[in-house]
């Protein structure tokens, strides 16, 4: 149990030097060690799961080392309520990955040996509480992702990914310079647990080109994480890189790397600027709003089915935004509601676990039927149903999920960020119901063209999901299922963290400054 | 010191004139087809060099020949720096396939007089001594730039690099004579004591010896707006050369302009501190910031446009300069480090850019992006190392380039706020320049067809690859020994009153 996390998160690269001196013609064998590999990895997270104390909400498994003492950086890892579930769905869904991308014919090798470097770069950034060690696997994650986009993706493939990673690069570059901003403002230090404890007070009395320190390195940090969400307006590269991206790639944008951008704003501007998150509560509030809307009438347009599921990501990460708004509620301002605030925060972090459930498992059905008919245009098919009874069938369940049907895991947590968020912003919850109307009406709408109807002539002879495609949605369905009627062991595991965080924001928050 | 004693201090540098007149001598006395042995000879020469150094107690600084030149920690890593980047390249020449039909043996001394002349610049006081040793070091590198007689590019390259070097110099020196006339002397120390006590009536005239030797400087470094020559010699040059130019003769130019700017305008005692006081109110501080965002931007952008690989990494060449420029308006002891630090990872990185265009070139015999296509597949570790130095050339970690930026990067924001915009457009200009240095590996691996035979580069190339790809991926994630190395040589002479 001593070096848990450490081995979670290099346990990927082991797999990636062993498939390294594989030799390149023996394919089955490379995908077998990648499978082998994040399976082990998965039951590492269920292990540590399982060893969780759920009742202390600070850091636990903390590992620390030495590394560049003369800047004070050093190797530190820990897990917190806030980490845990999302350790767990990135073994689960790299799993998964392996499986979904079984069927890849071009540089096997290659994109396995990317994939598992992937792997371990997300792995890291939810594990570290060295903020130059965050900054490392943050980058880390992007030249695997340029890669699996850019050789393994659709027509439009190079476009993408160069896109893709401009577009991260300079919300990195911005993230970069904030986190020196903190080191030298905050007694030089990268440790994030330190800032924590430091940087309310200290970036409380300095000022830059005349405004609080607060504010300048709260935006740096912020727009770096909301390209990765993506928030409006920097979410142009989503659509674009979802949709040329190879299917398991899709899966795992959607289902992890977007959710970095809200774990870093939670980790971090949250944890280190209390006062920031006063001041710029209500704008987060109203970009949710955009996102809600904006994804929604998005998606409502689109012919592409996977250019659609990829809009109503930006539409779904939109509620994670306002529920994350609502943690103010439990400041006196706001009449210290504390149970708003759990309600908000609590099901923004559940939002970010059940999109990453839900859209992978919509990320697959697009490609299992992209698979088959070589097209996704929404347009191009019609009563499917009668020839593929059981992916009808798993797609409904899906689509149904996605759009918060009640007994599905994805409206618990909608529910629980719109609950928290009313009182303090009845103008955007109200206003965000028209995106839940947008959000039921492309789905429905998108199924009905898709499954019923006459069915079209070419599709006559189109083959069943198979056993392996299934293998890969049935545990998403599952656990999907299981929150959606009974959420206690999730909100088990948060809810101490939430409570230290909430508890840290409204206490450190001094309004002073601002 | 007087000059004879001066001699028992200066043992590296007469041994590596011992190595390059039996350099000389040696190929005379060889058949044309073996001339590659003076490789050899110099390589070998240059351990010994490198080891004397080593070994030199320079912690006890010491001012050579009546104070002309400097023996301190800081000349010491300068110097090895410059060997380590004349072995490789050496080496390296020595299976280039350009220089195959040539006699080498000239080739290999001239390298071994520019070393010796970079040697002087990293440790010269004096105003004549910074002239000659730039000029030493000029006219081998023009030379070498026309080695290839039979190319017209060459030729070209050569021509051009005279016409702006004796151009450029002779702007510099004509602002070192302002300074001889304003002064009265050309000893660092005794120019700053003058500055320091005389009133500011002759600052603007101060200023413009500025501007002017700033030109000087600027052509060394390759910064904007005296960058023009840098493209067409880059291009014309053999490959070799390139390489060597983009980083020693940079890493040369630098060390002068610490300290130029260091023990003449400013107080001299900036290394000890944060900040520091002009010797006079002269801006030129700014007046380097300025050239930094220029030199930056402009590298990048046109870098953007190159359909030839040789020269996108002449523009990027430009482009680092510029970054490493950034740090040269804080003048503290962190900035100077950074810079020290980011030459460090710098000639790793851009060492292996080349020897890859080099291997490249061996093999398909062209440099556009064209001839590129595919390679990625069909020779695995040219295009892995490829792709390693281009995200290091970015900046990504976790590699040495970022290292370097983020050494850089801090000293700007410790430095304060004055600097924060200096920032924020390196940033962005390393976010630019991700964009055409992807390029290449795009190339490598997202077009051409995927060949199932592989072809390895000869062994000793790869060997050179690898020794320039290990440290620059080591050093991004642990650079401790290094850092710790580039502190202690981080001491100059600085006079006592």
């Amino acid at each position: 149990m001593d070096y848990i996390l450490s081995w979670l998160i290099w346990l990927p690269v082991i797999g990636m030097v062993a498939i390294a001196f594989i030799p390149r013609d023996k394919e089955v064998l490379i995908k077998q060690s990648a499978a082998v590999t994040t399976g082990l990895q998965f039951v590492l997270t269920l292990v540590l799961w399982n060893n969780f104390d759920s009742k202390d909400g600070s850091m636990q498994f903390k590992e620390w080392a030495e590394w560049i003492p003369s800047f004070n950086i050093s190797y530190y890892l820990g897990v917190d309520g806030l980490s845990l579930p999302m350790v767990i769905l990135t073994g689960m869904l790299f799993f998964i990955g392996v499986f979904v991308s079984w069927n890849i014919k071009k540089a096997v090798k290659g994109y396995f040996a990317l994939f598992l470097l992937l792997n371990t770069g997300v792995m890291g950034v939810f594990l570290s509480l060295d903020f130059f060690l965050f900054y490392i696997f943050w980058e880390v994650m992007l030249l695997p992702m340029y890669f699996l986009i850019g050789m393994w993706g659709g027509p439009q493939r190079e476009y993408a990914a160069i896109k893709f990673f401009l577009y991260t690069l300079f919300g990195s570059v911005l993230m970069l310079i904030g986190i020196l901003g903190l080191y030298f403002s905050c007694g030089k230090t990268f440790d994030i647990l330190e800032l924590t404890r430091v940087a309310p007070e200290a970036l409380s009395s300095i000022m830059w080109w005349g405004m609080s320190a607060i504010k300048v390195i709260w935006i740096l940090l912020f727009i770096g994480f909301a390209i990765k969400v993506p928030v409006f307006p920097f979410h142009t590269w989503l659509p674009l890189a979802h949709v040329e991206a190879p299917t398991a790639v899709s899966v795992l944008l959607a289902g992890i790397l977007l959710k970095l951008g809200v774990y870093g704003i939670i980790r971090v501007n949250y944890g280190l600027m209390p006062d920031g998150v006063y001041w710029f509560s209500y704008a987060l509030a109203f970009l949710g709003l955009i996102n809600v809307v904006w994804g929604g009438l998005c998606a409502l347009a689109q012919k592409d089915l996977k250019k659609l599921v990829a809009y109503s990501s930006v539409n779904h990460m939109g509620y994670s935004l306002i529920g994350m708004a609502a943690v103010v509620a439990a400041g006196e301002a706001h009449g210290a509601n504390l149970k708003a605030a759990q309600a908000g925060l609590g099901g923004a972090v559940f939002q970010m676990f059940n999109h990453g459930t839900i859209s992978a498992m919509l990320f697959i059905l697009v490609g299992v039927i992209y698979e088959r008919a070589h097209h996704r245009e929404i347009e191009g098919f019609g009563g499917l149903a009668s020839q593929m009874p059981v992916y009808t069938g798993v797609t409904a369940v899906a689509f149904f999920a996605g759009l918060g049907l009640p007994g599905l895991s994805g409206f618990i947590s909608e529910a629980m960020c719109f609950i928290g968020a009313f009182p303090v912003y009845k103008g955007i919850v109200i206003a965000s119901t028209i995106g839940i109307l947008l959000n039921a009406a492309y789905f429905l709408w998108a199924f009905q063209r898709i499954f019923f109807g006459e069915l079209n002539e070419k599709y006559n002879d189109l083959p069943e999901i198979n056993r392996l495609e299934l293998f890969t949605v049935i545990p998403l369905l599952v656990v999907t299922l299981f929150l959606g009627i009974y959420p206690a062991p999730y909100l088990d595991i948060i809810s101490s963290t939430m409570d230290t965080i909430i508890e840290h924001v409204v206490s450190m928050a001094t309004y002073a400054s601002m | 010191m007087n000059n004879l004693q001066s001699l028992s201090f200066f043992y590296p540098e007469l041994l590596l004139t011992l190595v390059i007149l039996f350099a000389i001598i040696y190929d005379l006395l060889i058949d044309s087809s073996e001339s590659g042995k003076v490789g050899w000879v110099l390589v070998f020469g240059l351990v010994l060099v490198a080891i004397a150094i080593w070994f030199q107690d320079s912690s006890k600084v010491t001012t050579l020949f009546t104070d002309a030149v400097v023996l301190d920690p800081f000349s010491t890593f300068f110097k090895l720096l410059i060997i380590l980047a004349t072995i490789f390249v050496s080496v390296v020449s020595l299976y280039s396939n350009e220089l195959r039909d040539y006699r080498k043996g000239e080739y290999f001394y001239l390298l071994g007089i520019i070393t010796f002349g970079l040697f002087m610049m990293v440790s010269s006081i004096d105003l004549i001594m910074v002239y000659v040793s730039i000029e030493i070091v000029s006219i081998m590198s023009f030379v070498l730039a026309g080695y290839l007689k039979k190319n017209t590019r060459s030729n070209e390259a050569a021509l051009k690099y005279v016409v702006y070097g004796a151009f450029s110099s002779g702007i510099m020196l004509f602002g070192l004579s302002y300074i001889y006339g304003l002064t009265g002397s050309t000893n660092f120390f005794q120019i700053q004591q003058i500055l320091a006590s005389s009133g500011s009536e002759s600052n603007s005239a101060i200023l413009m010896a500025v501007v002017m030797i700033l030109a000087g400087f600027g052509y060394k470094v390759s910064a904007v707006p005296f960058h023009f020559w840098t493209p067409d010699v880059y291009e014309g040059s053999p490959t070799t050369i390139t390489a060597y130019l983009s980083i020693a003769p940079k890493a040369g130019a630098f060390a002068m302009m610490i300290r130029f700017f260091n023990q003449v305008l400013a107080d001299g005692g900036a290394m000890s501190g944060l900040g520091y006081f002009s010797t006079t109110d002269l801006p030129w501080a700014s007046l380097i910031s300025l050239l930094a965002v220029l030199t930056m931007t402009v590298g990048n952008v046109v870098a953007i446009q190159q359909d030839n690989i040789k020269r996108m990494l002449a523009y990027s060449s430009i482009a680092h300069a510029g970054y490493m420029l950034l740090a040269m308006p804080v003048m503290s002891g962190d900035s100077i480090y950074a810079i020290m630090v980011y030459l460090v990872m710098y000639l790793f990185m851009n060492l292996g850019a080349f020897f890859v265009v080099i291997t490249i070139k061996n093999k398909t015999d062209g440099e556009t992006f064209d001839d590129y296509k595919g390679l990625g597949w069909e020779m695995p570790i040219v295009g892995i190392t490829m792709t390693l130095f281009m995200v290091s050339l970015t900046g990504l970690p976790p590699t040495a380039g970022f290292i370097g930026k983020f050494y850089i990067f801090a000293s700007l924001i410790q430095g304060g706020g004055s600097f924060y915009w200096l920032v924020v457009i390196g940033g962005v200009n390393s976010v630019v320049s991700l964009y055409y240095y992807l390029r290449v590996v795009k190339v490598m691996y997202f077009d051409g067809d995927r060949k199932d035979s592989l072809v390895s580069p000869p062994k000793v190339l790869t060997a050179m690859l690898l020794a320039t790809a290990v440290p620059t991926m080591v050093l991004g994630i642990y650079w401790v020994p290094i850092a710790k190395w580039i502190k202690e040589s981080l001491v100059f002479f600085i006079q006592t009153i």
